[in-house]
């Protein structure tokens, strides 16, 4: 009966935000916009809606938490009650600050390992694929080569030889996504390089930069973003199976991943803390690639 | 200067297992309306445990031991020479009986007779000197090294008479001798074969498979007519603390060790388990190098030493399952325990004010901890640094990785997370970890008086003189020791209430000093 | 047909190159790796003088270059050599665990890839419609929970009623059916967590093809909108979708450390991190080349299947 009702309220929720959000950015959007909005459908509109409450979230972070990052403040475990509005965790902190701050945290970290990882991955990809003969055949089987190193055993290796600083955590991770970019950046390329409007280009003389920059990247975009979507999630994943071997971000830094492992064996026990954090990655996912999906729609020319 | 008798038996590394003892009775907490009649053991069944540890690199050598996987799969196929029972006393086991010179230099070993080996044989002097001198010699890789380095001399006087000669007396030498890494295996021309599981303790081994199971049956020539009561054993390793707690709630298991705490007030709701919580020595601590500014100020020490909150510790680490600990080392159970020292207790105010003596108006400190320095160190940090602001003390908390922690973080870094198991003796406990020049002296602490008590105590046979110096020498640790030791850890067991226990739980080490297997029988 | 075993010989010859490098990669890893054999297999109780005489038994002193190639010298003879922190032969103890990771990595793939390939497909066919949607946001919000999150539910909803075993215990004599039967959450939870993944490349690469106008042809002929996605668009969509199968198969072999922790799961997964901390370097490398191979091989084999299912590619000029 809760879980019939919690569905039909998520879905009220879900068509409230959707439809506000829509109206609201084509209210705001410049003219020549707004069709683009006016088309878009309810899950893009949700998704975006949501995407840009976390970004107001991690934004403003400490203005809107109501206690500091790592104040203990009473008991453990405290049930959902003014002023604790989602109760405590194991030592006694605000829920609901650390899943703000948590916000800002994961989020930060996650987009720049991502954008990272996007940018030396497609970069070395399309470069490859331009440029071919032995510099991709090299880069190609050495990047083979990581790959075929299972990716956790990988991170764990690097982070216990150059330890678990935020700094070294991103590069890490990066790293392995970037392997998983760049082949994909590569395959999608190696199709594109053959292209007479890129020989044309060749002709003309532009630069190996421009060439990437002007000519590939717009035409290898839609696989990419796509990509750019699920590889955004899998770094809270990467996150919560590193602390699950101790490698983690360190405390007091707040991050979903570290939360979901800590309260993780609640869960056996029927206890919904753990759903928090998790649910919050979930519904970023979720969000991010409903946009996605509308934009890859848009790309690929379906009219329906 | 001379080498002295080092315990550092109890030293692990994963899991929580140094070595705890308690002097008198020790606390075994059951639930209301469990404490139940003591009826006669029943025999028969087989007792499946699942513990927290077990590797793929468990091995058979007695030299390497250090989590109770194979702690308590060592004692369930191996008899020692002496055994610290439940209560805390020392009794024979191989050894019958033992007697010590007036200087305690000398000891003599009574062997006992009649105790059999699983593939045949009686043990007899031979046998045991040479399971000691496999641990003793330039070419040993044993850990158990530093416990028999002062033996000179062991020589046999009969099939049932050893004779040790040690470089300096010790009266505690028949304690050393209960040391987990020192098993009685049958020698062949003089050595023992470390690759053997051959012993000559209540069961025997079936198959092995390091990292995931060993299971055992009971030796049918054991010579203790009134233990082990089970007629086979399993022994699982369980690592994850979410899988051990449901093969016992499932039953897939009767008996686990390291309950998760954070879960373990909704595991005990259920009615055909008990949770079974003994505290010991155990002690969680906080290790500074004293060499090292800003800790060489023992101002500083005291400082950190009043700025944290001992109490809420017990309460969110350990979820209440411990006690307060005051810096030292000596837990309250122990029989030279010095209940009457003054008590360093949470207050900012003073932190301040001895800050203020080392002429520092606030500090800056990291804490390095990692979750292999004890269960619950990463947190414990968090709330130590939070405490601690209130002192204008802040503490950075750096979690390593759990990997390398002993080798890498640990007596390495200026201040980091330990724990120590506590020792059967206080001069075992203070010669491996405080005193000058040990090589576990985790705190590189140095303090003269200190040293020289330790000495005098050490081959003083007389009990109220030595009272007398364990007290003095506690409350120099307390005040001007290097170590903050915020609290004292149960061993939180859950059994199924299949399982019948005795009275009283041993807390040396978890799992009834690793004997459970030999103590507790089916209901 | 020629086409082909070319490009699988030349491939196994650049496998080959592949695994040379990963042996040196992981091999220089381990080196860096603060700490040795000697002091993990002593731990916390090491002192200097047990630790040198470990270090002399175990043959540590040698430079890390002759030690390195000792051991290529070993493996080009086909012996892997022993496992230094155990003293068994490397066969030994990785054998039983490979058929267990195995067989947890079919019976995971068994359940998973139909079920993945069924729901891309009529996702596909349904594309935006409440189906489409819902499968698509059920099987987001499934990959975006952590594996070991998402066992620990099945364990709440599956096993404490005693519908099924939480842990998994192997012995001589558990039968197939046996195993089958307490292998059943590891293998759900693994196939929870790959589903999505290939769902969405199928669902995606059929869309891909949708535009094209040969589809417009067929859908102007008339043809029934199961008939255009099935005869049409699936089997030019193939390519891609036996990719992220291929990619997803390697990850159930190679990936599954957390699984077998929680369901105590006798692979080779956490006899790997054992390896790792314990810097028994034979057995991390025994390990990583397993797993590269089987990365490699999965490959070859997607590329392969690709090929033969495209006569493009097949026949290149």
């Amino acid at each position: 009966m809760i879980i019939l009702i919690s569905i039909i309220v998520g879905l009220a929720l879900f068509f409230m935000i959707g439809v506000s959000a829509r109206s609201a950015l084509q209210a705001v959007a410049p003219a020549h916009h707004k069709p683009t909005f006016r088309d878009m459908p309810l899950t893009a509109s949700f998704g975006l809606a949501v995407i840009l409450f976390y970004i107001f979230v991690a934004v403003f972070a400490p203005l809107i938490a109501p206690y500091g990052e790592s104040e203990v403040l009473g008991a453990q475990f405290l049930p959902w009650a003014s002023p604790h509005y989602l109760g405590t965790d194991k030592l006694g902190r605000d829920m609901l600050t650390g899943l703000i701050y948590g916000a800002r945290n994961t989020v930060g970290i996650a987009f720049a390992t991502t954008a990272l990882a996007f940018f030396v991955g497609s970069f070395l990809g399309l470069w490859a694929a331009l440029v071919g003969g032995w510099l991709d055949q090299s880069l190609s089987r050495f990047v083979d080569a990581l790959m075929a190193i299972p990716a956790l055993i990988f991170s764990l290796l690097l982070l216990t030889i150059f330890g678990t600083s935020v700094l070294t955590l991103i590069l890490v991770i990066a790293a392995v996504d970037a392997t998983r970019v760049y082949r994909l950046a590569r395959s999608v390329a190696q199709g594109i390089v053959v292209m007479d409007y890129i020989e044309a280009a060749r002709l003309r003389g532009e630069g190996m930069w421009r060439l990437i920059r002007r000519e590939i990247l717009p035409n290898a975009m839609a696989p990419l973003v796509a990509e750019f979507g699920l590889r955004f999630c899998f770094v809270f994943l990467a996150i919560s199976a590193l602390s699950f071997l101790g490698l983690g971000i360190k405390p007091p830094t707040a991050d979903w991943g570290s939360m979901v492992r800590e309260n993780a064996t609640l869960i056996t026990f029927g206890d919904i803390t753990p759903l928090l954090p998790a649910g919050a990655i979930a519904l970023l996912t979720v969000a991010v690639n409903f946009v996605v999906d509308w934009q890859l729609h848009r790309a690929s020319g379906l009219k329906e | 200067m001379t080498k002295h008798l080092i315990g550092q038996g109890g030293m692990t590394r994963r899991g929580l297992l140094k070595s705890g003892m308690a002097m008198t009775a020790a606390g075994l907490v059951l639930p209301a309306g469990m404490a139940m009649a003591q009826t006669e053991p029943k025999k028969g069944g087989t007792l499946r445990i699942g513990f927290n540890s077990g590797s793929t690199t468990d091995n058979y050598d007695p030299g390497v031991w250090d989590t109770n996987f194979v702690q308590v799969f060592a004692q369930a196929r191996h008899n020692y020479l002496t055994e610290i029972a439940a209560d805390g006393s020392l009794v024979g086991e191989v050894a019958e009986s033992w007697e010590a010179s007036p200087d305690a230099m000398t000891w003599t070993l009574k062997i006992r007779s009649g105790i059999t080996f699983h593939s045949g044989g009686t043990v007899t002097a031979d046998d045991v000197i040479a399971s000691i001198n496999y641990h003793r010699g330039p070419e040993s890789t044993s850990a158990a090294k530093p416990i028999v380095d002062p033996i000179v001399e062991m020589k046999s006087d009969g099939p049932n008479t050893v004779i040790v000669k040690l470089s300096g007396g010790n009266a505690d030498f028949p304690y050393l001798m209960s040391d987990y890494h020192l098993p009685i295996m049958p020698a062949k021309d003089g050595k023992i074969d470390p690759t053997s599981p051959d012993g000559c303790g209540p069961y025997k081994v079936d198959d092995f498979e390091p990292g995931i199971s060993a299971s055992l049956t009971r030796h049918s020539g054991y010579w203790k007519t009134d233990r082990a009561h089970f007629d086979g054993l399993l022994l699982l390793a369980l690592p994850d603390p979410v899988a051990r707690q449901n093969a016992l709630l499932t039953g897939q298991v009767d008996v686990i060790n390291q309950v998760d705490l954070t879960t373990v007030s909704m595991m005990s709701r259920n009615s055909s388990i008990r949770v079974l919580s003994v505290t010991g020595n155990q002690h969680f601590c906080f290790p500074m190098d004293t060499r090292a500014a800003p800790f060489d100020d023992n101002n500083v020490r005291l400082a950190l030493k009043h700025a944290l909150d001992r109490q809420e510790m017990v309460d969110k680490i350990l979820y209440g399952y411990g006690a307060v600990g005051n810096d030292n080392p000596i837990g309250p159970t122990q029989q030279y325990y010095a209940a009457d020292l003054p008590v360093n207790g949470y207050d900012p105010d003073k932190a301040k004010f001895h800050l203020g003596k080392a002429g520092l108006d606030s500090l800056d400190v990291s804490l390095w901890v990692a979750e292999t320095g004890f269960t619950g160190a990463t947190d414990a940090g968090s709330l130590y640094a939070e405490r601690a602001k209130a002192a204008g003390i802040n503490i950075t908390v750096e979690r390593a990785p759990n990997d390398g922690y002993w080798s890498n973080v640990w007596m390495q870094k200026p201040w980091v997370a330990s724990y120590w198991g506590g020792r059967a003796t206080c001069d075992w406990m203070f010669s491996t970890a405080y005193a000058a020049g040990a090589p576990w002296n985790e705190s590189y602490w140095d303090n003269e008086r200190f040293n020289t008590l330790l000495l005098q105590g050490r081959s003083e046979l007389d009990d109220a003189k030595r009272a007398e110096i364990y007290h003095e020498m506690q409350a120099i640790v307390s005040n001007e020791g290097g170590v903050v030791i915020p609290m004292f850890a149960s061993f939180v067991m859950g059994v199924s209430n299949a399982v019948a226990t005795p009275d009283v739980v041993g807390a040396n080490w978890d799992l009834d000093g690793f004997r459970a297997v030999e103590r507790w029988w089916f209901a | 047909m020629n086409e082909i075993w070319r490009m699988i010989g030349q491939r196994l010859l650049l496998g080959v190159l592949t695994l040379f490098i990963i042996s040196v990669v992981i091999f220089g890893a381990t080196e860096l790796l603060p700490g040795d054999l000697a002091r993990e297999l002593l731990g916390q109780s090491a002192t200097e003088e047990t630790l040198a005489a470990l270090r002399e038994q175990l043959g540590l002193n040698d430079p890390a270059p002759l030690r390195y190639w000792n051991w290529l010298a070993g493996v080009l003879q086909g012996d892997f050599g022993m496992s230094m922190a155990t003293q068994k032969p490397i066969s030994e103890l990785v054998g039983a665990r490979l058929g267990n990771t195995l067989f947890l990595a079919l019976y995971a793939a068994a359940l998973a890839v139909p079920f993945a390939l069924l729901l891309g497909v009529l996702a596909a066919l349904w594309r935006n419609s409440i189906f489409d949607r819902a499968s698509n946001a059920l099987a987001l919000t499934a990959i975006s929970f952590p594996e070991f999150f998402v066992a620990y539910t099945l364990i709440l909803w599956l096993a404490q009623s005693g519908l099924f075993p939480s842990m998994v215990r192997i012995t001589g004599s558990t039968t197939t059916g046996e195993m089958l039967y307490m292998a059943f959450l590891p293998a759900l939870t693994l196939t929870l967590v790959v589903t999505a993944h290939m769902m969405r490349m199928t669902r995606a690469a059929i869309i891909n093809l949708l535009a094209s106008p040969y589809i417009e042809m067929a859908r102007l002929k008339g043809m029934s909108p199961m008939r255009v996605v099935l005869r049409h668009a699936v089997p030019n969509a193939l390519a891609p979708i036996i990719n992220v199968v291929a990619l997803n198969l390697a990850y159930l072999i190679t990936g599954v450390v957390v699984i077998e922790v929680v369901f105590v799961y006798p692979g080779l997964g956490q006899l790997m991190i054992d390896a790792v901390s314990n810097r028994d370097i034979a057995v991390v490398q025994a390990i990583t080349l397993i797993f590269a191979s089987a990365y490699v091989l999965l490959n070859l084999l997607a590329d392969v299947l690709s090929t033969i299912t495209n006569p493009r590619l097949m026949h290149r000029k």
